[in-house]
């Protein structure tokens, strides 16, 4: 009895505690990524934002999940129900699984496991599910629409992304993200992480980034002038709250793996005495939140794309150049004898 | 508990919780919320007149061959993980065997430009 509860009650309470811990508070996160997302577009237009709710508005998306809970729930007669109800419940719980094998700091991380890069790479590819089945199921045009031109979207950019994580790889030569953020941890601090020496890389994963988390100005699926609100159409209540929350998590899913494959993680930029001391997890928040700023900004200051612009950026510009820089990588790599054993 | 039960399983357990916060989420409203639903209400959204017909219609089959054209490329990115991993112990031959496999890619990927299948206009 007492051997059942050290081999296998206990860790497995405290795997359940940290995921807990974790999920809180990545969701408290999300929610003041939220106010902050709404709060950065309002400063660039020169307007207040949300500053009714708590002081500066600070608790305005906790009203907003209030008012979503008591809304009434639509399912519309002609979808088909069950597909209806568990389109969001993906796109949600896919978003937030990615988390799991997230390092936030040396050794706090859910599950260590030696693929994380492909496990990433695998739960962004699911995500288009969610999409698909919210357009389908809905059984209305916009929605359809939307759900097919987001496949497509999501679909190309996630090719280029992939290259992206290659030529990481090709420095790092492992796929655990812990390793990736070792592996960034030389004596130069901020310039020897990876944005340095792969920088056209970390450019076309951040606008890559953008795409696949349909932020604008990559937002087609939900171009208000021409679809609406895009696959979200029939929906409302917690059903539409999850498709947002899913949306949030994902853009911080993309923006932890920036800060990971080329911001150094946890590390801090300036390697030495006083800088240290402070703990890696709020260096990590930091270069989270910068790379969120930067996601803020562009949905301020980018008009939007046209459809056969976005498509002719992730195939024509994207796709080859990312190409040529893994065989460029490589090619340094293999005759500078500088590859990873 | 042996090593790949202790490196998976937190991954199940964070799943299975992070789906329970999904669910009571969707299942919230329609236990606390008011619901009055009619006709009008439930009818699908267009633009204020009635549906018209079915909203499965035929779409563009240009969204079908970048489908195909996403498997491919996806493929190939699977491929490269582990040949991008193992990089440091695989010597020249490892090195050139790649290229020779990206450039038939290249070829292939200049013959779908050439032949139009990116251009959406």
């Amino acid at each position: 009895m007492a051997e059942i509860w050290t081999a296998y009650l206990w860790p497995l309470i405290i795997m359940v505690a940290q995921s807990l811990l974790l999920l809180v508070v990545l969701l408290i996160a999300i929610a003041y990524i939220l106010l902050a997302d709404r709060k950065i577009w309002a400063a660039v237009q020169i307007r207040r934002g949300p500053n009714v709710v708590g002081p500066w508005g600070l608790l305005q998306s906790f009203a907003d999940l209030l008012k979503f809970v008591l809304k009434e729930p639509i399912i519309p007669s002609g979808a088909n129900k069950g597909i209806f109800l568990l389109a969001p419940l993906v796109s949600c719980v896919l978003a937030l699984s990615a988390w799991a094998v997230i390092p936030v700091n040396l050794n706090w991380v859910i599950a260590n496991i030696n693929v994380g890069i492909l496990y990433i790479f695998a739960i962004s590819s699911l995500s288009i599910y969610g999409i698909i089945m919210a357009g389908w199921s809905s059984n209305s045009k916009y929605p359809f629409l939307s759900a097919l031109r987001s496949a497509a979207q999501m679909v190309s950019y996630e090719v280029s992304i992939g290259f992206v994580l290659v030529t990481v790889l090709l420095c790092v030569g492992s796929l655990n993200l812990s390793a990736i953020v070792a592996a960034q941890d030389t004596k130069l601090g901020i310039l020897g992480w990876y944005w340095l020496p792969l920088f056209p890389m970390f450019i076309i994963f951040y606008v890559s980034a953008l795409a696949e988390t349909n932020r604008p100005p990559f937002d087609l699926v939900e171009a208000e002038s021409e679809l609406v609100a895009g696959f979200m159409v029939e929906y409302g209540s917690t059903p539409y709250l999850l498709f947002m929350l899913g949306e949030y998590v994902a853009i911080c899913t993309m923006c932890a793996l920036g800060t990971i494959l080329f911001l150094g993680g946890w590390l801090s930029p300036i390697p030495f005495a006083p800088f240290t001391w402070i703990p890696g997890v709020i260096w990590f928040v930091l270069k989270l939140f910068f790379l969120f700023f930067l996601f803020a900004m562009a949905k301020a200051i980018v008009p939007r794309y046209r459809y056969d612009q976005l498509m002719r950026l992730g195939w024509k510009v994207f796709l080859p150049i990312s190409i040529a820089m893994v065989v460029i990588v490589a090619a340094v790599l293999q005759f500078t004898g500088l590859a990873p054993a | 508990m042996n090593g790949i039960l202790q490196d998976y399983l937190p991954l199940v357990v964070f799943i299975g919780i992070a789906a329970v916060i999904g669910l009571a989420l969707l299942i919230a409203p329609f236990i606390v919320a008011f619901q009055q639903p009619d006709a009008e209400k439930l009818s699908a959204y267009e633009c204020g007149f009635n549906a018209f017909d079915d909203a499965r219609m035929k779409f563009d089959v240009r969204f079908y061959l970048v489908a195909i054209l996403f498997i491919i490329f996806d493929l190939e990115v699977a491929f490269l993980f582990p040949w991008a991993v193992a990089f440091g112990k695989l010597g020249a031959v490892g090195f050139w065997s790649m290229m020779v496999f990206l450039a038939v890619l290249t070829i292939g990927f200049a013959y779908e430009w050439k032949k139009g299948a990116l251009e959406w206009d």
